[in-house]
């Protein structure tokens, strides 16, 4: 489904990653863990199409599309979502009407017919049971005074509303405490399938006992350096990064 | 003070002496003209050397001769969309500054609700009025000479009395129209005396029907009360090319509450000023006003709050979406009279740019003579947030929705203050409407 082939970017001037090569089939779910500053992040904000970010060279290809020469919106209706790590907050825009408009955008792309109000509150209750989330939510600006948790929680709402096909999560656990992540990891489970794919991109372990991975790979100074099943995440946890960092010869970035 | 009034200005005085001549022997309201353009012909038009007049250049307006406006019929189906749709309130309209009865509906007013056009009362019962009419809107200083032009050519507009206890659910609606011929100049001219512990609502329309630089320089008084409640909309959807000049002066009694949104989409050069004495205590006036500004719009919010008495509260919130090359004047003015201890007065203005060229000059000026007062202002001017705008576009909505709802969303809570639904409903669509091919909103609602 997404084949990222010596993937170059960078921001500001600054190369963040130095030739990524990553091929995820329909099905599976991959995990990208590395230290702090290794481009985890960027990485899953290049592949939602956010324009700080210059894509130096390689390319990415998603079901056979250039995926870099979408807009950040067709990347979207074409199935592809991004859960951001600092989901940000928008006063004055209310969370119901978003994921409705974003729903039937989706829904308008793939031919098929929109959703009223009321069909799209019979459908929203349905998926909400899924996650333990307040009704409450849906009425509430999107994001604004919402907690850490309750905004990664919301994330993943959207998530099971919008039904991606490729879902990227971008250290969806960084600032959830163990309840939160179990509820998080069942809406991420629940939506796993044959032609659905996940990639968690996390720094830590934990998440992955809840959502386990088919494949791991360690990202560091901008490029895979190991790649294995989910016993690597356990190495890991283990021994540090420091470990592949000695294990591997790392090129110093630009 | 230089003055702006020329030779090309004998026009005014011209149409000025016709006025007086046709009006034969109407005492109140000659002697209010005569004075009002004494005063106008002396000051001439404000300039930009004057403070409250700094941001604001008339030049356009001034350069041009404007005529009086003859009598117009105008069809009805014309004007239907600047109705309320729903409301099942009395409707007033005046065509080009002239009262229009085929065109206004009043219906079954209820006891102590008394409307009627100016130029009726004070033809018939100008005793009425006579305590009330010009005591609040003062023209002497040279920058209310747009007041002493309006004063000078007083001749119709509406009275509004509600008397002592009545409490009228229906909103009033005022609608003054504009057919922008010729270079037509109206002066409408509106007082409205709301009795001790009232209750009303009226909204005040200021529409064009076409194209055309015509002048509208209105002005309204209000009183109000002792325990009244006033709820007020004053509507400026005239032409982009047509100027509006539009002053309304307010005196609050004790206990009373007045709110007024200004809601500003039209205009060449559209200039609001509210003059606000809360001169009971224990008064609380809201100022809201939303504005909207393209191409070359200019649009200016010019408020004065007295609180001559003490525990008095005042509220102001002011926030204006300019795109192309608009440019727009917030300035603020509280004053806080050396008695009025416990005064409380909030003021912020707050601007979304949406292109490089569009400028808001804002100031808020404070003269604060007691000493136990709380008096806050501010001021944001930004742009739309990217990280907002890329957030949208992830969740699969293109740029032009992304960035429509989140210009709607800037304006959200004043809409969300509005009472009258088919105004928030009007208004939701102004925000949320997109030109064909036009890369940015255009708010014209011509």
């Amino acid at each position: 489904m997404l084949e990222v082939r010596n993937l170059h970017a960078s921001i500001g001037g600054r190369v963040i990653l130095n030739g990524v090569d990553i091929t995820v089939k329909a099905g599976e779910v991959h995990a990208i863990m590395g230290p702090n500053g290794s481009g985890k992040s960027t990485l899953a904000n290049v592949l939602a199409g956010r324009e700080e970010y210059e894509v130096n060279s390689g390319t990415v290809s998603y079901d056979g599309s250039d995926l870099l020469e979408m807009e950040p919106e067709e990347r979207a209706r074409e199935g592809v979502f991004l859960a951001f790590q600092y989901p940000v907050e928008i006063p004055g825009v209310n969370n119901a009407y978003l994921l409705k408009a974003a729903l039937n955008e989706v829904r308008k792309h793939r031919g098929e017919t929109e959703l009223d109000a009321m069909e799209f509150m019979t459908l929203v209750k349905e998926r909400m049971n899924v996650l333990e989330i307040d009704q409450e939510l849906l009425n509430r600006p999107v994001n604004d005074g919402f907690s850490g948790g309750e905004k990664k929680r919301n994330e993943i709402f959207q998530m099971i509303v919008l039904e991606p096909r490729l879902a990227i999560m971008d250290e969806t656990d960084s600032g959830l405490d163990i309840d939160a992540l179990k509820v998080v990891a069942q809406g991420v489970n629940a939506l796993r399938s044959p032609d659905r794919s996940t990639i968690v991109v996390t720094h830590y372990q934990r998440l992955l006992n809840h959502i386990v991975p088919d494949f791991v790979h360690v990202l560091s100074n901008g490029r895979i350096v190991k790649s294995g099943g989910k016993e690597l995440a356990l190495e890991l946890e283990e021994k540090g990064y420091g470990w592949i960092e000695d294990a591997t010869s790392v090129p110093a970035s630009a | 003070m230089t003055s702006q009034l020329t030779e090309s200005h004998t026009a005014y005085r011209s149409a000025f002496d016709q006025l007086q001549r046709d009006s034969n022997g109407v005492n109140l309201v000659s002697k209010l003209r005569t004075r009002g353009f004494s005063r106008f012909a002396e000051a001439g038009f404000p300039t930009t050397a004057l403070e409250s007049w700094r941001f604001t250049n008339v030049k356009p307006l001034t350069r041009r001769q404007f005529v009086a406006a003859a009598p117009t019929r105008l069809d009805p189906s014309k004007i239907s969309r600047f109705e309320l749709e729903n409301v099942d309130g009395p409707k007033l309209v005046c065509v080009n500054g002239r009262y229009s009865p085929e065109l206004s509906n009043v219906g079954a007013l209820p006891a102590g609700v008394e409307l009627r056009s100016l130029a009726d009362v004070v033809a018939t019962e100008p005793e009425l009025v006579e305590s009330q009419l010009a005591q609040l809107a003062h023209f002497d200083d040279p920058s209310s000479s747009f007041t002493a032009l309006n004063t000078a050519f007083l001749q119709d507009g509406f009275v509004v009395r509600i008397l002592d206890d009545t409490i009228l659910e229906a909103p009033i609606h005022l609608l003054f129209v504009g057919t922008g011929d010729g270079d037509a100049m109206s002066h409408p001219r509106t007082l409205v005396v709301v009795g001790t512990n009232s209750q009303v609502r009226l909204v005040e329309s200021y529409v064009g029907v076409t194209d055309g630089a015509s002048l509208t320089n209105a002005v309204t008084e209000v009183f109000v009360g002792d325990g009244a409640v006033v709820d007020h909309y004053k509507l400026l959807r005239e032409s982009v090319e047509a100027f509006h000049v539009g002053s309304m002066h307010l005196r609050l009694g004790r206990s009373s509450t007045f709110s007024s949104h200004a809601i500003t989409l039209g205009g060449a050069i559209a200039r609001n000023e509210v003059i606000a004495e809360l001169q009971g205590e224990g008064g609380e006036c809201t100022l809201n006003g939303l504005y909207l500004a393209n191409q070359k719009q200019l649009i200016d919010n010019h408020t004065t709050i007295h609180h001559a008495k003490p525990h008095c509260e005042s509220h102001e919130l002011y926030k204006g979406i300019l795109d192309g090359q608009a440019r727009a004047v917030f300035n603020g003015k509280i004053i806080v009279a050396i008695d009025a201890q416990k005064t409380d007065a909030k003021q912020s203005n707050k601007t979304l740019l949406l292109s490089d060229e569009a400028q808001i000059n804002t100031k808020p000026e404070l003269e604060i003579f007691a000493d136990d007062v709380k008096c806050t202002h501010g001021a944001t001017i930004g742009q739309l947030d990217t990280e907002a705008l890329f957030y949208l576009r992830s969740r699969g909505l293109n740029l032009e929705q992304s960035r429509d709802i989140l210009i709607h969303a800037f304006a959200s809570d004043l809409i969300g203050h509005i009472a009258i639904e088919p105004i928030r409903r009007q208004l939701d669509a102004v925000l949320l409407q997109k030109l064909p091919g036009s890369e940015h909103m255009s708010f014209a609602v011509a």
